[in-house]
């Protein structure tokens, strides 16, 4: 095995693996991936993998847009031959107060600039066409968009994986990234349970865990842990109109629930959570995500659980993700923060960081994310988030 | 025919798609479940761990003991939603 790379990124969640794929597409592929676990180990396979482009903000909806275009095809992107399991039943989301029923307005209006077919749905009439069985009490509106939907979050981070690989990637699984070596203000490269690698770039893409590496050049990256639940249901015959349920979510009720095609319902809630790395499951998670979701879905309740499990949000102080260029050590990036919608962002993310590797004209400035903001008050706010 | 010899039954995982699996390259029973689906069922790997354990360790010539184990996640017995919401208002109140 090599030992000395251009790049190392730390981490095979989503992130890792996208920028991977990308800076090789670019013809950056002397890369060496280090994974403590296995690929989508992390956040990564623990998540919802839900995908909308109902946001609050044009920021957040342009990363969400073209990151579902390449969803869409993902298969075909990276020249894998699995499944990634996009399934595209859309997402309804219900609002249960006036004043977020006027979010929601201005929101469809972001929306809308950017091309995005959503909109609001009558809650006499129509609802019901979406999803068959839901009790409306206490909704004071809905809107919808068809193109929302869930990928398979394994099957995604393998497909970016294999393309990886194929272009020359190397990928060291089951590796833990002990420490970043610097010197004279310039990255070195890494110390690992498998020794020693040289580069003069580490991609720091190790989610919860980024800060604590980052730390240990200096850099103050302000992303906390927090634990997030979810469980899954036995699969049964498809609920929705025309195939899965799609997904129902209300930011005020903090819950969200989704059919996958495969016939199981996966559900999470926003508990309260103290900052820490547990990842232990809860009795108390399971009981209360079943109270509040069988209010609006009582149809839901024969369904029995089969699983659940626990992940790490990476929450930042605006809960949008940092990417950080580091002061102390040149060449060492830091990408966290995604506070709990990483997976649905990160292909364009990861186009956004190759193309400013590569010199390539963006749209997007990837400055606007870097932690400065938190000192200049020039926040990446958004009003509709879990 | 051995090869359609079924591992989990809960996902309809045969030996032959297990094979291919690990040919691709996904060496732990971590891995495995998530390219599969193996282990996901309602019965949440009770046989099929053991299984597929068992391949691994031929394969790769390591003992079972060393082949890596996934955790098992609660609830150890599906139970439904119904009775789980009920216990939530219960605590509730
Ligand atoms: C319950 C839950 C539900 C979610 N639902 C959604 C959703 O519906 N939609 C959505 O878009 N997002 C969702 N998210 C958020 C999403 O999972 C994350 O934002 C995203 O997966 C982050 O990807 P990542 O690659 O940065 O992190 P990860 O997947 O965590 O990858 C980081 C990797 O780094 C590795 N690592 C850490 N330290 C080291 C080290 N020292 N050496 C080597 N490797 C290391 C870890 O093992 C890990 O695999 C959810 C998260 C949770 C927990």
């Amino acid at each position: 095995m090599k030992k000395a790379y251009d790049i190392i990124i730390v981490g095979g969640g989503i992130v890792g693996c996208s920028i991977a794929f990308e800076m090789a597409k670019r013809g950056h592929s002397n890369i060496l991936l280090i994974e403590r676990g296995y690929l989508s180990g992390g956040a990564t396979g623990r998540c919802g993998a839900g995908i909308r482009q109902q946001w609050g903000s044009v920021l957040n909806a342009t990363l969400a847009v073209e990151s579902t275009h390449i969803f869409e095809n993902l298969e075909e992107y990276t020249g894998y031959k699995g499944n990634c399991g996009l399934n595209q039943a859309g997402y309804l989301l219900i609002a249960c107060t006036e004043k977020e029923w006027d979010q929601f307005q201005k929101n469809l209006e972001v929306q809308h600039q950017l091309g995005v077919d959503s909109y609001p749905v009558d809650l006499e009439k129509d609802v019901y066409k979406y999803v068959p069985f839901i009790n409306t009490d206490g909704i004071y509106g809905a809107t919808f968009c068809q193109k929302d939907g869930h990928a398979d979050p394994f099957h995604c981070t393998f497909a970016y994986a294999y393309g990886a690989r194929q272009l020359g990637v190397d990928i060291l699984t089951y590796t833990e990234v002990l420490s970043l070596k610097a010197e004279g203000g310039k990255i070195k490269g890494v110390s690992t349970t498998k020794g020693d690698f040289e580069a003069p770039m580490v991609i720091n893409c190790a989610n919860a865990w980024a800060p604590g590496l980052a730390a240990q050049v200096g850099d103050e990256i302000p992303v906390f842990p927090e634990r997030h639940q979810a469980l899954v249901t036995e699969p049964v015959a498809p609920m929705g109109p025309n195939g899965p349920m799609p997904m129902v979510m209300s930011f005020h009720r903090k819950f969200y629930v989704q059919q996958s095609p495969h016939g199981s319902f996966i559900m999470g809630i926003a508990e309260t959570e103290p900052v820490s790395f547990n990842i232990r499951s809860s009795w108390q998670f399971l009981e209360e995500c079943c109270g509040v979701i069988c209010d609006t879905l009582p149809a839901l309740r024969g369904l029995r659980v089969v699983r659940q499990w626990a992940g790490l949000y990476d929450m930042s102080p605006d809960r949008n993700p940092i990417i950080e260029f580091s002061k102390n050590a040149e060449g060492l990036i830091t990408i966290c923060g995604f506070s709990g919608h990483g997976f649905m962002v990160a292909p364009r993310t990861a186009i956004l960081v190759a193309k400013h590797l590569c010199n390539e004209q963006d749209d997007l400035d990837i400055k606007r994310f870097s932690a400065d903001r938190y000192r200049t008050g020039e926040l990446l706010l958004e009003p509709s988030v879990v | 025919m051995a090869d359609q010899i079924l591992i989990c039954r809960c996902e309809d995982i045969t030996k032959e798609r297990l094979l291919e699996v690990i040919a691709e390259g996904y060496e732990t029973i971590d891995e495995i479940k998530r390219a599969t689906r193996a282990g996901m069922g309602p019965c949440q790997g009770r046989t099929c761990r053991q299984l597929i354990a068992q391949e691994l360790s031929k394969i790769y010539g390591v003992p079972m003991e060393e082949v890596l184990m996934p955790t098992f996640r609660a609830p150890v017995k599906p139970i439904s939603m119904g009775t789980l919401a009920d216990a939530h208002k219960k605590g509730g109140e």
